[in-house]
């Protein structure tokens, strides 16, 4: 009898019929047909071209490319006394030097060209062509990818070829973490720089957003400001929350990790870290997470992209 | 090749930040339609274009075939050729250009290549070059020559002649005449005597309402020809500067002229003349057979 008043009062909603329901009713995301990846693709290949006719593409390769020749040249070797004899501290301070200028750059160049072509009119006249939103969309985040990610890794490349010649010993695991590590920041603060594009329409205001968030994340690395909040009294789990929620955090710790295992140079804060998750736990999260965030602003910034005015 | 088109605008309306810019506007455009969209700046054209090709959401119902065009981007925007007021400032070049819109558009870019080189523009030639590089008729004739190589059953044109030359613009006449049959087409101007002869329907937009709708007499063919013959009462050398952008020449004394104008610009050309009326001496104009 309970049963039969549940469903009389389930029926007096007028709730939908689940069991009856398709894709359509539930909105699921589709997967793109061939014609949507064909757009993808153009669009892709649309800003790629774009990005290398640009001069920041030349400066941001030039400065990468060059950050690993001037380690070379300033001697940054393993040992004082042994001379060159292996790679670790070159990449370990690349990637360092890698996580300062990396996230400006993704972000003031991502919320430059998008918010600076919907502002110029670009937007109005090639969204009236029949390119899916989608498709334009994640076609322009897939290319603006490959053109920030590339040389990054290829200059790190370099440096690898460079020591093999030498008949250095090469750390591989070292190398693939670190390429895993700056796939995972470049897709991260791209997927935050289309975000802010879409929140914010104006290029003057979305780049003055972009490097105010920068900074913040910037500012919650320094373990000084970390301890102030200590101090301050917030809770050391907080503080630890917001060092594992900041990604540039979680790079550096991460890159720090591959190191020196044992995080001596990060003091007692190493120990919770190692704690909590272990080294490969750790590894693990510094690889997925800023992907799953990036992802996830992207995400959010696709719906409400196609949620409101284009141009 | 194309189907019939049905457009259907119901009281659509749009407001920015407080400012309704269309307010209630219920038209509708079928096959063989040439509406021309009339109004002064800020009358709500480019907003209502906006709102058809689904870029901006909107109060009432636009749609195209039955199908809005937000929820149905790609179907309804494969049936719509469109050129824009102000060119974007791309940076891509030109080939780049007609090959990504040929890929969207499931079209052949020779096809645009070949109406660009209808218009006068060598777009092979000029491949290479940024499109944000170009002069302001290259840009215009590129901006056609892709909405006019493709498969479209509605031309969307926002003062589509506005940068070309005499030359260029017949040719642009002659192209829409060989689809007026068979497309609708939309066509905005800040003035009716740019497009008057272009159409077959004028509606004037003021402060986001229609305040007229009405057709109008369609006896210019819009692929004819005049000849023209200007007598002045002297030589001038301003107008002699004028009517050579139209391809007009003189008699050696400088004070005839003749050349040919194309019918869709006959009140256009007669306002260029208006200004020189104190040297006319002689007007002849007559439709080539």
């Amino acid at each position: 009898m309970k049963a039969l008043k549940a469903l009389k009062a389930l029926k007096a909603l007028n709730l939908p019929n689940f069991a009856m329901m398709t894709n359509k009713h539930l909105r699921l995301p589709k997967w793109p047909d061939s014609g949507q990846l064909h757009h993808l693709r153009l669009t892709a290949m649309a800003d790629i071209n774009e990005s290398l006719r640009s001069r920041w593409f030349i400066v941001y390769s030039l400065i990468f490319g060059g950050i690993v020749v001037a380690l070379f040249m300033t001697g940054l070797t393993e040992s004082r006394v042994m001379g060159f004899t292996g790679l670790s501290r070159l990449l370990v301070t690349y990637l360092q030097i890698t996580m300062a200028i990396l996230p400006i750059f993704v972000l003031l160049t991502t919320v430059r060209s998008v918010a600076g072509d919907r502002e110029a009119g670009i937007f109005e006249y090639l969204l009236s062509l029949p390119v899916s939103l989608s498709a334009w969309y994640w076609g322009k985040m897939a290319g603006r990818f490959l053109v920030v990610f590339l040389p990054v890794v290829l200059a790190m490349l370099v440096a690898v070829v460079w020591a093999a010649l030498k008949g250095a010993d090469i750390p591989w695991t070292q190398v693939l973490f670190y390429t895993g590590f700056l796939l995972s920041l470049a897709w991260c603060f791209l997927g935050i720089g289309m975000l802010i594009s879409t929140l914010v329409r104006a290029a003057d205001v979305a780049q003055g957003v972009a490097f105010i968030l920068w900074l913040v994340l910037l500012l919650f690395l320094d373990l000084i400001l970390l301890g102030a909040l200590v101090n301050g009294g917030m809770e050391p789990d907080n503080v630890i929350a917001i060092a594992l929620a900041n990604p540039l955090q979680v790079f550096r710790t991460a890159s720090m990790m591959l190191f020196d295992p044992q995080l001596v140079m990060l003091g007692p804060s190493a120990y919770l870290i190692l704690d909590i998750f272990g080294n490969t736990a750790y590894l693990l999260w510094a690889l997925f997470y800023p992907i799953a965030l990036g992802m996830g602003c992207a995400g959010l910034g696709y719906w409400l992209f196609q949620r409101g005015d284009l141009p | 090749m194309t189907n019939p088109i049905s457009i259907q605008f119901d009281k659509v309306s749009k407001t920015f930040r407080g400012n309704k810019v269309l307010d209630d506007i219920s038209l509708g455009i079928q096959q063989g339609d040439r509406v021309a969209f009339v109004g002064s700046n800020g009358a709500g054209k480019t907003t209502l274009f906006r709102c058809l090709l689904g870029e901006y959401l909107h109060g009432g119902t636009v749609s195209v075939n039955g199908k809005a065009p937000r929820n149905h981007r790609q179907e309804v925007l494969k049936q719509i050729g469109f050129v824009p007021q102000l060119p974007p400032p791309l940076k891509m070049p030109v080939g780049q250009l007609i090959q990504f819109a040929a890929g969207v558009c499931d079209s052949d870019a020779g096809r645009m290549f070949a109406v660009a080189t209808q218009l006068g523009l060598d777009a092979h030639a000029i491949r290479r070059q940024p499109f944000v590089k170009l002069s302001g008729g290259q840009k215009q004739k590129l901006l056609i020559s892709i909405a006019l190589g493709r498969d479209a059953d509605l031309l969307v044109l926002d003062e589509p002649a506005a940068n070309l030359d005499p030359a260029a613009r017949h040719i642009f006449f002659q192209l829409l005449a060989q689809k007026q049959r068979e497309v609708a087409m939309i066509i905005s101007s800040h003035r009716l005597d740019e497009v008057a002869a272009l159409v077959n329907r004028v509606v004037e937009l003021d402060q986001g309402r229609i305040v007229l709708d009405d057709h109008v007499a369609d006896q210019v063919a819009m692929d004819s020809l005049l000849d023209c013959r200007i007598t002045l009462s002297s030589a001038n050398s301003a107008f002699a500067e004028t009517v050579r952008e139209w391809g007009f020449q003189s008699t050696p004394a400088g004070n005839v002229w003749e050349g040919k104008v194309a019918g869709p610009d006959r009140l256009r050309f007669l306002g260029v003349l208006s200004r020189y009326a104190g040297l006319l001496k002689g007007i002849s104009m007559e439709e080539k057979k």
